[in-house]
């Protein structure tokens, strides 16, 4: 049980929190802007669960200095890939929000309405 | 109609709140690194002669990913460019002058932010940084600029320049890899250096700095186009 109290339990478990929330504030929200928050929610959420999947206890960052030698780095060092992800992740999520701002911004032109209701035209 | 919304969205939140629950339980923490990982600790250093590994995955190992990953971005900018600039026209809000402090914090900030971000990613093979948080950084002077200087028009031209100019360059570099070494993005074409000083590491240096540049350019042309578009009737009636 005192596991669960470990910060990469804490985390894996804020981050399927976060998931939620945001899921939720996608299909339950009607302001489009609302739904944009709520998809930088879950883009935050997935990067938690990433860096919290790459984390190992007593570990260190995985760069090579005074305190970390070449020799014994695999001992010493937390997993690198995971990292490289989110830092990809974290850009295209910024590139995304712009786009999505962007397309709020035309449709809101359109129709003076930032209402997800007013917008039927695809609707059967 | 309302009572049948809500109870399917909480069949849908239910379910999903459900398999989040046994993902979160079967997680387990781990204890060594995976055989990647291991891989990239052991040989990583002495291959790239960078000595930070997260660098060294995402410039080498991984180089063609973090390529395309920059024309994603690129890709993001010109789609922005191209939805907002077709209805640039007369009805464009006139700004009011900015504040004294504004102008004048902005004159000091903004040299020594640009020094920090350049500086992050210049050193982003030996210290936690690189390319894309540095040009963030650059991108956020851009962002103190703009709205100190707010009644001035800012052209495009010195932007779309530096952009093109480093996203050529990358990919030369990549394509230089092929001929003088062993593959695309290969970092072999400089000599790799004394291990942990700033010219190591081969052509990762180049490369993170090309990047950073590349990236902040085009964070600040998303922003330039999302901040020139504001016109007079963008109020909700």
């Amino acid at each position: 049980m005192i596991q669960y109290l470990e910060i990469e339990y804490i985390t894996v478990f804020a981050g399927f929190l976060l998931l939620m929330v945001g899921l939720w504030g996608i299909i339950s929200q009607k302001n489009i802007i609302k739904m944009i928050i709520s998809f930088g929610i879950i883009d935050t959420s997935i990067h938690m669960l990433l860096v919290a999947i790459g984390y190992i206890r007593n570990r260190t960052a995985p760069i090579i200095d005074s305190a970390v030698s070449k020799s014994d780095a695999v001992d010493q060092i937390t997993d690198p890939v995971p990292q490289a992800l989110v830092l990809t992740a974290i850009v295209i999520g910024v590139g995304i929000t712009a786009l999505l701002l962007t397309y709020a911004l035309k449709l809101f032109r359109q129709n003076k309405s930032l209402e997800i209701n007013q917008y039927n035209s695809l609707k059967w | 109609m309302k009572i049948l919304r809500n109870s399917l969205l909480l069949v849908v939140i239910g379910t999903m709140t459900w398999m989040m629950f046994n993902l979160y339980k079967d997680y387990d923490s781990r204890t060594t690194l995976n055989e990647t990982a291991s891989y990239y600790a052991e040989k990583g250093p002495d291959e790239t002669g960078a000595a930070n590994l997260v660098t060294s995955v995402v410039v080498t190992y991984r180089g063609l990913d973090t390529l395309g990953e920059v024309t994603i971005l690129f890709l993001t900018a010109a789609i922005i460019g191209l939805l907002l600039r077709t209805e640039k026209d007369s009805k464009t809000v006139p700004l009011r002058q900015s504040s004294e402090f504004l102008i004048t914090a902005a004159k000091v900030l903004i040299p020594m932010i640009t020094l920090i971000g350049v500086y992050i990613f210049i050193n982003g093979h030996l210290t936690p940084g690189g390319g894309f948080q540095g040009g963030a950084v650059l991108a956020s002077t851009f962002i103190l600029l703009l709205i100190s200087i707010s009644q001035r028009k800012i052209g495009h031209r010195l932007l779309e320049f530096t952009e093109a100019i480093s996203g050529f360059s990358f990919v030369l570099i990549g394509i230089l890899g092929i001929i003088l070494a062993a593959g695309f993005l290969d970092n072999h074409i400089l000599p790799l250096g004394k291990f942990g000083h700033l010219l190591s590491g081969g052509a990762i240096p180049v490369i993170y700095s090309l990047i950073g540049l590349k990236v902040g350019a085009e964070l600040s042309t998303i922003i330039l186009e999302l901040n020139q578009i504001q016109r007079k009737d963008d109020t909700i009636s």
